[in-house]
C-alpha cells in the first residue's frame, strides 16, 4: 500500500518508510547511523541531549532525529555544517563538564567528529563528592550526563518506585532522593534498573565499585552487608 | 525540627487535596507562607495530601528559586542585578545592605535575620535600583539602609505612562487602580457583550482580520492561534493568560495589571467564548505579589458583578478564572513550561510539535496569550478592525506598548502605533539621554534581544522593520546606555541571567549558558583569550539551533549582536595594536 508510505531523502538518498516512523529508526533502515546520548530504546525519549540533531529543510532550527517523525518529501541531512557544528560543539561542553572516562560511546562520538578535549580553557567541571550510602550500589555524579534514564526507568518507564528525581536547575542540576536522604532512606527497591541503563558509570554496582578500588573479589563476597555500605574504605582512604 | 502546625496551612491543604497534583505550587505557596520555609516533614505532609511522589515534590521546590528549604531570613530583601538596575547602582545597593546587616549581627542582640539576595530583573526597571522588600517593590538608593526600604514599601512605585496615543493605557498611569464600576463607565466588558452576540467564528475573524500578533515576544497572528485551539477536537479547551512578565527590562504586562485589570479579564472572556472554553488561568511571576493581589480582588470583582461564573450575562457561556503564583523561574514564561508548572512540576519546556492549541494544559487545546495581547481584544472589537488597523503599520497594525529604561531622563511606559522610529521613543518621548550625555546602544527586546547602536535609531519600531534590521521586537523592551557606560558589564550579566535561569533540560543551553558565562567573565576583565571568539560563535550557534526552548535559542541572542557591532570588546587587547 504505497499510499501508506512517507516518502522522504536522508542525505540525498531517497526512501520510503512507515507513517510515525521518527527520523532515527528512518535513517538506520538507510544504514546512516545518527549519535544519539540521551535515547535508550526503552525508555520515554525526551530529545533533550540533541547530539542526534539533523537538519529539515525549511526548519528554522535544528531536529531531533530520536522524535521528531518523518513528513512527506522532507529532506533530511544529517551531516551539514550546521549539525556538525551543533554535535562537536555539545561534545566539547560535555568534556569541560562531566568526567567522561567510562563513557565509551561518547568517547567513540568524540573521536568521529573530531572533537577537542579541552576546548573550554577555565570551564568549572561539574564535581560532586561520591554517595557511597547504601549496600548495593554507588552513585558518582561528577560522571552524570543528565540524560535522565535513571529518574525515568525509577518512574513510569518501569518501576514505579520515584525514589529519584532532581535537585537544582540548569548547570548545578543534579539528580536526588527528597532532601537528599540516604537511599536506604528513600523509596528505592534496589532493582538495579537505573544503573543499567546509566551511560556513564555514575551508577555503578556496590561489587564492580569496590574491585575497582582495589578490594580482590573474596574480601568482597565475604563483606556483611553493613560492612559494603556507607563507610569509606581503606583503599579510598589511602588513595 | 519539628514545626507545630496551625490550623490554617492544615485547612488550606486539605482544600487543595482534591485537586491533585495541580494545586502543588499553591501548597508549596501556602506552607512557606505559614511556615516561611519548607520543612522534609511539610514537604512529606504535601506530597501525601496531593498524591505526587516524595522525590518529585522535592524536584519542584528545588527548581524554583523563591521556594526554600530550609529557613531564611525574618527579613527578605531581593536587589534586582539586571542591566537597567545595574545602570542605576544596584551592586552598591547590594553592598551597603549586606555591609549594614552583618553589622547589626555583630552588634545587636535580637536583631531580625536579614538576608539579601541579588535577583534576576524584578519588572521596576522604572524604578531602577529596584528591591524586593518581603515580595513588595521599592525604588532604593544607595544611601539607604534596609529599616528605610521596608518602610518605602508602604507606597508603590509609581510608573509614569504616556505615549503618542493611549489606547491600551487609557486608564493607565493614573496611580489607581480602575475598579469595575469605573471600568463600565469606560465602555468596559462592551466589547464582551458585543462578542456574545455575535457567533465564535465571527470573532475569530474579527481578531485575525485586525493583524494583531502576540506581544509577549513570539509574535505569532493571535487570530491563528485561537481557529487553530477552536477546531481542534478534545475538551475541555482552556485560555491561559501570560503574566509570567520576567523579560529583563519589561514592566508592561504589570502596569496594566496593576492599573487596569479588568481589560485583560475582558480579554479572556472573549478568547474563551470564541474558542469554547470554561476555564481560565492566567499564570502571574512569583515576584509579582502587587498585580496578583491587584488580578485577584478583579477576578473577584468580576464574578460578583456577573462577569464571570455560570451562564454569564442569561447566555449558555460560562467562564472562570484561576490565578496562580509562579515562584521564581523565568522559563515559565515559556509556554509549555507554563504548562507544566500549572500542572504541579518542574518548569520543563515540551517538546514542539504538539502545539498548544492541541496538546497543551493538561493536554487539552489551549489558548496561551500574554497579557498585552489580551487588552488589545476589547480594543479590537470595540474600535472595529477597520479603525484598529489604521494604527501602526500595514503588516504591523495596532498600538504597542514600550518599556523604556536606563539612561534617559524619563523612564516609564509609552504606548506608540507600531512603526515609531527608535529616536522618537529616545529623544521625544523619553525626553533623550541622561546628563547631556551621547547615545550608545540600546538593547531592544531584553535579554532575548538583540543591541541597537546609533545608526539604528531611525529603525521604525515594526516587527518588520526591527527584523530588516537583524533586530527582534520581542516584547517591546528598551534598555539605554549612554556613551560613558562599559558595555562588557551588560553583556555579563545577561549572560550571567541566561545561566541563572536556564532549566537544565537540553545540553546546548544547560552547559551553554554556563560555557558562555565563563567566557564572558574574561570578556568582562579585558582579558579574553585569542580562541574565544570562535569558542562564543560555536556556543552561541549551538545554543540557537539545538536548543529546545526559545530561552536557549535566544540566550546567545544578545551577545552575537554585540559581537557583530563592537567586535574589539571580544579579542584580546594585543591584536588591536
Amino acid at each position: 500500500m504505497t499510499q501508506d508510505r512517507i516518502h522522504l531523502t536522508i542525505d540525498g538518498i531517497s526512501t520510503q518508510v512507515s507513517p510515525g516512523t521518527t527520523i532515527l529508526k528512518a535513517a538506520l533502515q538507510l544504514g546512516i547511523d545518527i549519535p544519539t546520548i540521551c535515547y535508550h530504546d526503552y525508555c520515554t525519549a525526551n530529545a533533550l541531549c540533541r547530539i542526534c540533531v539533523v537538519e529539515v529543510k525549511g526548519a528554522r532550527v535544528l531536529v531531533p532525529a530520536c522524535t521528531a517523525t518523518v513528513q512527506e518529501n522532507m529532506e533530511v541531512s544529517t551531516t551539514s555544517e550546521r549539525v556538525q557544528r551543533a554535535r562537536r560543539t555539545i561534545l566539547e561542553m560535555l568534556y569541560a563538564t562531566v568526567d567522561l572516562s567510562e563513557a565509551p560511546e561518547i568517547e567513540a562520538m568524540a573521536e568521529a567528529y573530531g572533537v577537542n578535549r579541552d576546548r573550554f580553557p577555565g570551564a568549572e567541571l561539574r564535581h560532586v563528592p561520591l554517595i557511597d550510602d547504601n549496600p548495593m550500589y554507588i552513585r558518582d555524579y561528577t560522571k552524570c550526563v543528565l540524560c535522565w534514564r535513571c529518574v525515568q526507568v525509577c518512574a513510569e518507564d518501569a518501576q514505579y518506585t520515584y525514589a529519584i528525581n532532581f535537585k537544582g536547575r540548569g548547570y548545578e542540576t543534579q539528580i536526588s532522593t527528597f532532601y537528599e536522604v540516604p537511599m536506604p532512606e528513600s523509596t528505592c527497591v534496589f532493582c538495579g534498573q537505573c544503573i543499567g541503563v546509566c551511560p556513564t558509570g555514575a551508577l555503578k554496582f556496590k561489587r564492580q565499585h569496590l574491585l575497582e578500588v582495589g578490594y580482590a573479589l573474596e574480601d568482597i563476597l565475604q563483606m556483611t552487608r553493613s560492612e559494603r555500605s556507607g563507610r569509606r574504605r581503606r583503599a579510598e582512604r589511602s588513595a | 525540627m519539628s514545626q507545630s502546625t496551625p490550623p490554617s496551612f492544615e485547612s488550606t491543604l486539605s482544600s487543595l487535596a482534591p485537586q491533585g497534583r495541580t494545586a502543588l505550587l499553591p501548597a508549596l505557596h501556602a506552607a512557606q507562607e505559614a511556615y516561611g520555609y519548607i520543612s522534609d516533614q511539610v514537604a512529606a505532609q504535601i506530597g501525601r495530601a496531593l498524591g505526587v511522589p516524595l522525590a518529585e515534590v522535592f524536584g519542584v521546590i528545588e527548581f524554583y528559586t523563591l521556594l526554600h528549604r530550609q529557613p531564611v531570613g525574618e527579613v527578605f530583601l531581593h536587589v534586582c542585578n539586571d542591566p537597567a538596575c545595574a545602570l542605576a547602582g544596584a551592586d552598591t545597593v547590594f553592598k551597603q545592605i549586606v555591609f549594614q546587616t552583618a553589622e547589626a549581627a555583630v552588634g545587636e542582640a535580637g536583631a531580625p535575620a536579614v538576608r539579601v539576595e541579588k535577583s534576576a530583573c524584578l519588572g521596576l526597571c522604572d524604578h531602577a535600583p529596584a528591591v524586593l522588600v518581603q515580595s513588595l517593590p521599592a525604588k532604593a538608593s544607595p544611601a539607604q539602609t534596609w529599616q528605610e526600604l521596608v518602610a518605602a514599601t508602604a507606597t508603590r512605585p509609581l510608573t509614569y505612562v504616556d505615549g503618542d496615543v493611549r489606547l491600551l493605557t487609557a486608564l493607565c498611569g493614573r496611580h489607581t487602580t480602575v475598579r469595575l464600576e469605573e471600568y463600565r463607565q469606560h465602555q468596559g466588558y462592551q466589547a464582551f457583550e458585543q462578542a456574545l452576540k455575535q457567533s465564535p467564528a465571527s470573532i475569530i475573524e474579527s481578531v485575525k482580520q485586525s493583524g494583531l500578533v502576540g506581544r509577549g515576544g513570539a509574535a505569532f497572528p493571535t487570530g491563528l492561534k485561537w481557529e487553530s485551539a477552536a477546531q481542534a477536537p478534545g475538551s475541555p479547551k482552556y485560555v491561559v493568560c501570560n503574566a509570567d512578565e520576567a523579560e529583563p527590562g519589561a514592566f508592561k504586562d504589570r502596569v496594566l495589571m496593576e492599573d487596569n485589570p479588568h481589560a485583560i479579564i475582558e480579554g479572556m472572556l472573549i478568547a474563551a467564548y470564541a474558542i469554547g472554553a470554561s476555564k481560565g488561568y492566567l499564570y502571574i511571576r512569583g515576584e509579582y505579589l502587587l498585580p496578583y493581589r491587584v488580578m485577584k480582588a478583579a477576578v473577584e470583582e468580576a464574578q460578583a458583578g456577573g462577569w464571570l461564573g455560570e451562564r454569564i450575562l442569561g447566555s449558555d457561556f460560562s467562564f472562570e478564572i484561576e490565578i496562580r503564583r509562579g515562584a521564581g523561574a523565568y522559563i515559565c514564561g515559556e509556554e509549555t513550561a507554563l504548562f507544566e508548572s500549572i500542572e504541579g512540576k518542574r518548569g520543563f519546556p515540551r517538546l514542539k510539535p504538539p502545539y498548544p492549541t492541541t496538546h497543551g494544559l493538561f493536554g487539552k487545546p489551549t489558548v496561551i496569550n500574554n497579557v498585552e495581547t489580551l487588552a488589545n481584544i476589547p480594543l479590537i472589537l470595540r474600535l472595529g478592525v477597520e479603525a484598529y488597523r489604521r494604527l501602526g503599520t500595514p503588516q504591523s497594525p495596532g498600538p504597542k506598548l514600550f518599556c523604556l529604561s536606563g539612561d534617559v531622563n524619563r523612564p516609564g511606559l509609552y504606548e506608540v502605533p507600531l512603526g515609531v522610529p527608535l529616536r522618537h521613543l529616545i529623544e521625544d518621548l523619553g525626553q533623550g539621554i541622561r546628563h547631556g550625555n551621547k547615545f550608545q546602544a540600546a538593547l531592544i527586546g531584553g535579554a532575548a534581544g538583540a543591541f541597537a547602536t546609533p545608526q539604528h535609531l531611525d529603525v521604525p519600531l515594526s516587527f518588520e522593520g526591527l527584523r530588516a534590521a537583524g533586530i527582534p521586537l520581542g516584547a517591546g523592551v528598551v534598555t539605554v546606555f549612554d556613551s560613558h557606560r562599559d558595555l562588557r558589564d551588560a553583556f555579563y550579566r545577561l549572560a550571567r541571567f541566561f545561566a541563572e535561569e536556564s532549566c537544565g533540560k537540553c545540553y546546548p543551553c544547560q552547559m551553554g549558558t554556563q560555557r558562555q558565562l565563563e567566557i564572558m567573565e574574561r570578556v568582562l576583565h579585558g582579558k579574553p583569550l585569542p580562541s574565544d571568539w570562535e569558542r562564543l560563535q560555536d556556543v552561541g550557534w549551538t545554543m540557537t539551533d539545538a536548543s529546545i526552548c526559545g530561552l536557549g535559542q535566544t540566550a546567545a541572542s544578545a551577545i552575537l549582536s554585540a559581537m557583530q557591532h563592537w567586535p574589539d570588546l571580544f579579542r584580546p587587547p594585543r591584536e588591536l595594536q
